[in-house]
Parts: structure tokens; C-alpha cells; sequence
């Protein structure tokens, strides 16, 4: 089901005093889309999202949903339902009437009110606390709330800025495939803001990564990972490995292979490249001319550290069985998977 | 039992008798002197009755009150919408605004009553000889101690990710406002309003430098002539403090317990509260 209208954000710049938080930002999104912006701190994520929720004003640039510019709307104008990073629920109302603000500051009637916000709790699986208040309800049961509430007013986008960072890791998972199973749900068109990669990775359609106020790539997560655009996008994104290779004709040659290098990469000459630790392989050889540095437990997988002749330190990953034939000091050879590689300059 | 707890006890009890007569004796000896018959001897209500068959006292207890309502609606009118803003969209001009409001409290009375003495002209010319345009001055003056209050309640709150989330949900500025911040700093405001009362109701000089007849000059004047009556308007006035202070114990005990769940519950560990956004 697909309820969502469509996104655009066009050329859209921020600046704030001496610091330009956004730098010519275009982004579109398909209705019923879930785009996750990703990046670190300060990339002008969240002032993407503030931009669009009408919390912020951005100094040039244009914002339209479902073609209608709302560049100059005020938030509460804006129909948009949003998730805050900080616990954001009415600390003077209950639960049930949390959900049925929104609808009441649009003269919904009081049984329209509660009928929805019950559908809205039922949904996030809350229907037991609708009488309690906030300060009653663990942080993951708030942010469930907050998601009620912001779906309760039928928002034409739904943003979601970060809900998940102030939340213990087994809760964030546990809201995180909840946030998507809902959002499918009810085919909201949303933007996901967050700095976590996997959580990125693990619920969008599209993954938009951001740097110094730019999008760098925006693509499908598993594209995104596979084929990095740029140098930051490949480091960002997932652990990774820069190692000395030699480019010519599309090829790079490193770890004694010669794997593809992808689109972005130099066109020749020496450079680095960006190899995941699930691409390096490690093989135990008494005449190795690496050696094992250390082996780190990781639960079922495990990374093992090699340092190569050169002094290079490479980490390889794999399963935690494979990994228990290696110890510190113990000669292997590394090599790397034929899979396409991104070799920037030595510099860069 | 151990001894040290009982001692602690002993000791507890011991301050709360001492503290007890340190401030309750003097409100007994004015209860004492407002009934006695100093003419005949025995006792009499006399005194009592006299704030309301006293007209000139009945009129000025009328003006207090009347004072202490106008002062107190003024001041919250004007300052909790203007810390709401100051903190969301002006937070620079926080310090400014807090020096301002505690000015008030480095300048002496009588520099006040000198210096408003000009405006008072045109305060007069527009809208009479009233007693009531004390308000005026009566706002500046409780600003320090609204001002303390209001911004404690604010503190306590994630003002700018509750007005955020209002207004993302539908809320123009007034409903966020009065729907959603006002709300959750109403034991600031209860504050606010009650230590504002008890200055206006205390306020002396101002009020009879400036020749108006408010409470506390009445009861100076009354002194002079009718003793037990003075002391009993005195009297009359603590003990409305003490109730007014009472009420907002009550009122605010409520919200201090929630308060104490709301402590219980971690807080986010990341949130960004300020600043420029990410």
C-alpha cells in the first residue's frame, strides 16, 4: 500500500553564520519511499530534515511535496509527522491523548480522536499503556509513542530524525525493524535520519550518504556497499582496508590479484584501495610473508589482523570457526576476492 | 532502634520545636495584642472587625488585592511568553534579558520612586490619579523573583523539542504555547504568581512615597492611632501569605512526584538540545 506522496528538495543551502551546514543539497524521493540520510556529525543531515519539516529555514533552495512548494509554509502548516531524537511526548498528557494532539489542533471530534489514537497504539503494540504518562514508559516504549503520534495525523512524510540513537542496542534494533514494518505498513513516504550505518542499511530503500553538506551518493543499500562512489562513501560505509594497488586498463593489481576497479577509481597509476575486511582472505603458509597481528572475537564472526611485508595493516573478516586456527604471530598469506575495488589517490 | 537514630530524632525534634516558637510566637503575640481591650482590659474582635467596617482600611485592603491580581496577570503576560522566545528563538539575548529582570533588585526604592516620578506624569495625564496604576511599577519590581521561578520551570523542561513537536503535529504559537508549555512550568507560574503577590502585599515605600493608599500604608497610618488594629491587618496579611504558600505546596506537591518518576527514567544520552543541528 502506498499512501506517499513524492519529495523534492532542490538546491538547498543553510548557512549558518561562518559554518554552511548545507551546500546545494537535491534530493528527490518516491512516494512511499524510505530514504535514509547518513553521515556524521555536522554532514547537514538533520538540517535537511529540519528544512524539510519547516523547522529551519534555508537560506536558498526549494522544498516540495506532492509537487506543492513548501518552501515558506510554516511547520504547523506542513502536514508532517516527526520523530525526535530526544524523548518528545507531552509530559502532561497520557499516552491516548500524546497520539491525539495532533488530531485535536485539527478539530477532530473527541471520538474520531481516541478511535484513532487506540488503531495508532494498537499498531505499535502499546494499547496497554494509553493511560500512562510518559515518565511511566521506558524510552522505547516513548519513541513507539512518538511514532504513534506522528502517523496518527495521516502526515504526508514522515521524518524521523535519529529516533533510535538514545535507545540501548537490543531496543534499537527491536524499534528499529519496527519503525519499517509500520512504515510499509502504511506506505508513508519518510526520511530517516541517522549516523548509524547498519540502521541505515537495514531499513531504507535508498541510502543518501552525506558529507560536509553534500550528498555523496544515494543509492540502494546494497549498491551503496557493493560499489561506493566515492572515497568518503567507502569509508563510511563499513569498515575498511587501504591497501597499495597498481592501476591499468580497468584492473587493479594488489594482494598478489588483479580485481576490477570500480567507477571513480584513478585511471592508472599507483594508488589505495578500498578493500572490506569480508573481501580479504587469509590463508595459514609457513613461508607467508605476512604475519597474523591479532584476532579479534566478534561472536559468530571474527576479524583477523595481518600485517603485510610492507608494514600495511590489513583486517580480514570472517567466520569465528575459520578464525580459531589463527594466533598472533602465526606466517599467512593474504589475498584479496575478485570483486570490484575503489583505488583512490595515495594522497587522498 | 540505634542510639545514633535516636539521637538524630531527639535532635530533629528539638529544631522543629525551636524553629516553631522562633516563628510562631511573634504571629501568637500579635493575635494577643489584636484582641486585647487595651481601654477596659479583657478581649475584644474589635480590631478585627475594623478591616472591614474601617473603610478607608477596607479600601485599601480592596486596592492590595486588586493590585496583587493586576500585577501578577502584567507580569506573566509579559515575561512568560518573552523567556519562551528569548530561549527558542533568541537564546543570545538570554543574558540581557536576565540582567534587566534582575535589576530591579540593585536599585533602592526610593532611586525607583525618584526616577519613575516623570513617568508617573504621563502614566497620570493617561489614566488617572489611580492607585492602581502601581501595577506598572509593581511588575518591574517582582520581575527578579517571577523571573527566578520561570526560569527554573523552563529549565526543567525540553522546551525546544516540545514546542517542535507541537507545532510539528499542527500547533500554531499560541496552542503550543498554552497548550503544551504552559502546562508543564505551571508550578513556575503558581510560583511566580504567589511570591509576586507576597511582594505587592508587602510593598511600602513605593506606594507611600508615591501618596497612594494602598494596605501597608493604611496599616502605618492606622498604627499610629489604633494599634490593635494595625497589628491585626499585619497579622491578617502573614497569615494570607503563609496560606497562599500553603496552596502552593499543594498544588506543585503533585508534580514534584512526577517529577521524581520522570528522574527514575533514563534520559537520552545523545540528544542534541542546541547548537547547530547536524
Amino acid at each position: 500500500m502506498t499512501n506517499g506522496v513524492s519529495v523534492e528538495l532542490t538546491d538547498l543551502t543553510r548557512v549558518y553564520g561562518p559554518v554552511k551546514a548545507l551546500d546545494g543539497l537535491t534530493l528527490h524521493i518516491e512516494p512511499g519511499e524510505l530514504v535514509a540520510l547518513l553521515g556524521p556529525s555536522g554532514c547537514g543531515k538533520t538540517t535537511a530534515l529540519r528544512i524539510l519539516a519547516g523547522l529551519d529555514e534555508a537560506t536558498s533552495g526549494s522544498v516540495s511535496v506532492g509537487g506543492q512548494d513548501l518552501t515558506k509554509v510554516p511547520a504547523n502548516k506542513r502536514d508532517m509527522g516527526m520523530v525526535f531524537q530526544a524523548y518528545s511526548l507531552f509530559p502532561h498528557l497520557t499516552v491516548v491523548d500524546n497520539v491525539a494532539f495532533g488530531l485535536k489542533m485539527r478539530g477532530k471530534d473527541k471520538g474520531d480522536r481516541l478511535s484513532r489514537a487506540d488503531e495508532m497504539l494498537e499498531l505499535v503494540g502499546l494499547t496497554a499503556h494509553r493511560n500512562k504518562y510518559a515518565s511511566e514508559l521506558s524510552g522505547g516504549q516513548q519513541q513507539r509513542v512518538a511514532l504513534a503520534r506522528a502517523l496518527a495525523i495521516q502526515p504526508r512524510v514522515l521524518l524521523l530524525d535519529e529516533p533510535l540513537s538514545a535507545l540501548d542496542a537490543k531496543v534499537r534494533v527491536q524499534l528499529r525493524d519496527e519503525i519499517r514494518r509500520v512504515q510499509l505498513e502504511v506506505g508513508t513516504t519518510t526520511l530517516f535520519v541517522t549516523h548509524d550505518q547498519e540502521e541505515a542499511l537495514a531499513v531504507a530503500d535508498r541510502v543518501g550518504v552525506m558529507s560536509q553538506g553534500k550528498l555523496e551518493q544515494l543509492a540502494a543499500p546494497a549498491e551503496l556497499y557493493a560499489n561506493p562512489a566515492t572515497p568518503f562513501v567507502a569509508e563510511f560505509v563499513g569498515l575498511n582496508n587501504k591497501v597499495p594497488a597498481e592501476v591499468s586498463g580497468g584492473q587493479a593489481k594488489l594482494l598478489g590479484s588483479s580485481v576490477p576497479a570500480l567507477p571513480g577509481s584513478i585511471s592508472s597509476g599507483a594508488g589505495l584501495a578500498m578493500v572490506r575486511p569480508e573481501s580479504v582472505t587469509v590463508t595459514a603458509d609457513p613461508s607467508g610473508t605476512a604475519s597474523v597481528t591479532s584476532v579479534a572475537f566478534l561472536g559468530p564472526i571474527s576479524r583477523v589482523f595481518c600485517t603485510l611485508a610492507d608494514g600495511t595493516v590489513v583486517g580480514a573478516q570472517m567466520a569465528s570457526s575459520a578464525a580459531r586456527v589463527f594466533s598472533p604471530g602465526d606466517p599467512v598469506t593474504v589475498g584479496v576476492e575478485p570483486t570490484g575495488v575503489l583505488v583512490v589517490e595515495a594522497g587522498g | 532502634m540505634n542510639r545514633t537514630s535516636l539521637g538524630g530524632k531527639l535532635l530533629r525534634g528539638v529544631l522543629w520545636v525551636a524553629f516553631g516558637l522562633f516563628f510562631l510566637f511573634p504571629l501568637y503575640a500579635m493575635a494577643d495584642f489584636s484582641t486585647r481591650n487595651l481601654l477596659k482590659g479583657g478581649r475584644t474582635l474589635q480590631a478585627w472587625k475594623n478591616l472591614v467596617q474601617d473603610d478607608a482600611l477596607y479600601q485599601a485592603i480592596v486596592i492590595s488585592l486588586l493590585l496583587a491580581v493586576f500585577t501578577v496577570v502584567l507580569m506573566l503576560v509579559i515575561l512568560v511568553p518573552t523567556m519562551i522566545w528569548v530561549r527558542l528563538r533568541a537564546p543570545w539575548a538570554k543574558g540581557v534579558i536576565e540582567f534587566l529582570c534582575l535589576l530591579p533588585l540593585t536599585i533602592p526604592a526610593l532611586v525607583i520612586v525618584v526616577g519613575l516620578r516623570n513617568v508617573y506624569l504621563w502614566v497620570a495625564y493617561f489614566l488617572g490619579e489611580s492607585a492602581l496604576t502601581l501595577t506598572f511599577v509593581y511588575v518591574v519590581l517582582v520581575l527578579p523573583f517571577a523571573y527566578r521561578a520561570l526560569d527554573g520551570a523552563l529549565s526543567a523542561i525540553d522546551l525546544k523539542t516540545l514546542s517542535e513537536a507541537a507545532r510539528s503535529l499542527g500547533a500554531g504559537w499560541f496552542a503550543t504555547i498554552a497548550r503544551v508549555v504552559v502546562p508543564n512550568i505551571w508550578s513556575g507560574i503558581l510560583s511566580a504568581a504567589f511570591i509576586s503577590i507576597a511582594v505587592v502585599l508587602g510593598e511600602y515605600t513605593i506606594a507611600s512615597l508615591s501618596g497612594f493608599q494602598t494596605l501597608q500604608v493604611q496599616i502605618v497610618l492606622i498604627g499610629k492611632a489604633d494599634g490593635p488594629t494595625s497589628v491585626a491587618a499585619s497579622l491578617a496579611v502573614l497569615v494570607f501569605g503563609f496560606v497562599l504558600l500553603l496552596v502552593l505546596a499543594l498544588l506543585t506537591r503533585g508534580r514534584r512526584r512526577t517529577g521524581a518518576i520522570d528522574a527514575a527514567v533514563p534520559a537520552p544520552t545523545t540528544a542534541t538540545q542546541s547548537g547547530v543541528p547536524t
